[in-house]
């Protein structure tokens, strides 16, 4: 019964030491067993540069945009910059409002996110005069 | 064939019912109004959904000149778009904000409602199935037969370590 016991206990203590303590920024990483994971550095870089394309046109911009959002994650503030400003260059303000909108919708219950993304984006969004959803009184029905 | 059937029968009924059964095509031609335009589903379409915030269409496609020259200034600064303007710019590129997306309706009390109607309505028809439709409980069922089936199981001495019997005091003729 004892060793039971122990056993049980050992494999708590694996378990409690196996679950990382939760991370600001989500990763999103799939687990191969063999192969490179990348890292959350390499996944916001690539997205940034997908977005600062000069000449990215409309569909780049839906297809990035709906892709980015598919994942289970709230994309990082120079992503949503990127973004924003790819929609300066395509002449597109609703997309900017609906990127907003998208991204507070992704933090879900977490609702210190879109704040902080916000005071993170104030500078892009003072300088392209992209107003926010709650500045256009969207956020309420 | 049908019309010939009714000629003979020559019920004002018939001739309304064949008249609601056939389907002249000049008549499906006056009511064109009331058939539905199939959707194109090869062209890009336009949904308001979470997960795709920017749709493959626009969801106006035909633009007023006040709305043209709209698009015209929105190629400019976008500071100098006054805030009814950024709304109008967003409105004609989306039909629903999020928050309008996320809203819930009232639907369920209608399903609910439903669901428990219509469990309302069976258990009527069942209340009148018992009294006028199933036969009479067979004579096993007799409060009586019952218990002279039980002092039969208890002389039996049904289960009589943990089940039925074991429950039966045998010397003071009771249940323990």
């Amino acid at each position: 019964m004892f060793r039971a016991v122990f056993r049980l206990s050992s494999t708590g203590a694996r378990c409690l030491v196996r679950s990382k303590p939760s991370i600001s920024a989500p990763l999103a990483s799939r687990c191969y067993s063999h192969g490179q994971v990348e890292t959350d550095e390499e996944f916001d870089a690539r997205w940034v540069t997908y977005f600062s394309k000069p000449d990215i046109d409309a569909w780049e911009l839906r297809k990035g945009m709906n892709t980015l959002i598919g994942y289970d994650l709230v994309p990082e503030a120079k992503i949503v910059d990127s973004a924003l400003r790819a929609c300066r260059r395509l002449n597109d303000m609703a997309s900017a409002i609906r990127i907003l909108e998208a991204v507070k919708d992704k933090a879900g219950p977490h609702k210190e996110i879109y704040p902080y993304l916000i005071q993170e984006l104030q500078p892009t969004l003072s300088e392209l005069g992209i107003s926010t959803p709650e500045q256009l009184g969207m956020d309420k029905l | 064939m049908l019309r010939l059937t009714a000629g003979r029968v020559g019920s004002l009924v018939a001739r309304r019912a064949t008249v609601a059964l056939t389907t002249s095509s000049a008549r499906m031609a006056s009511h064109g109004h009331e058939v539905s335009e199939a959707v194109d589903m090869s062209k890009p379409m336009y949904w308001d959904r979470r997960e795709i915030p920017l749709p493959d269409k626009r969801y106006k496609d035909i633009l007023t000149p006040a709305d043209k020259s709209l698009k015209e200034k929105e190629k400019g600064p976008w500071g100098q778009l006054s805030n009814e303007e950024k709304l109008t710019l967003y409105r004609l590129s989306f039909c629903q904000t999020y928050p309008e997306m996320k809203q819930s309706s009232s639907e369920w009390k209608t399903v609910v409602a439903g669901v428990l109607y219509c469990l309302g309505l069976t258990g009527l028809v069942i209340i009148w199935q018992t009294a006028y439709v199933s036969p009479p409980a067979p004579r096993t069922f007799d409060a009586e037969w019952q218990a002279k089936q039980v002092k039969r199981m208890l002389d039996m001495r049904v289960s009589p370590i943990e089940g039925f019997a074991a429950k039966w005091d045998y010397e003071k003729g009771q249940w323990k």
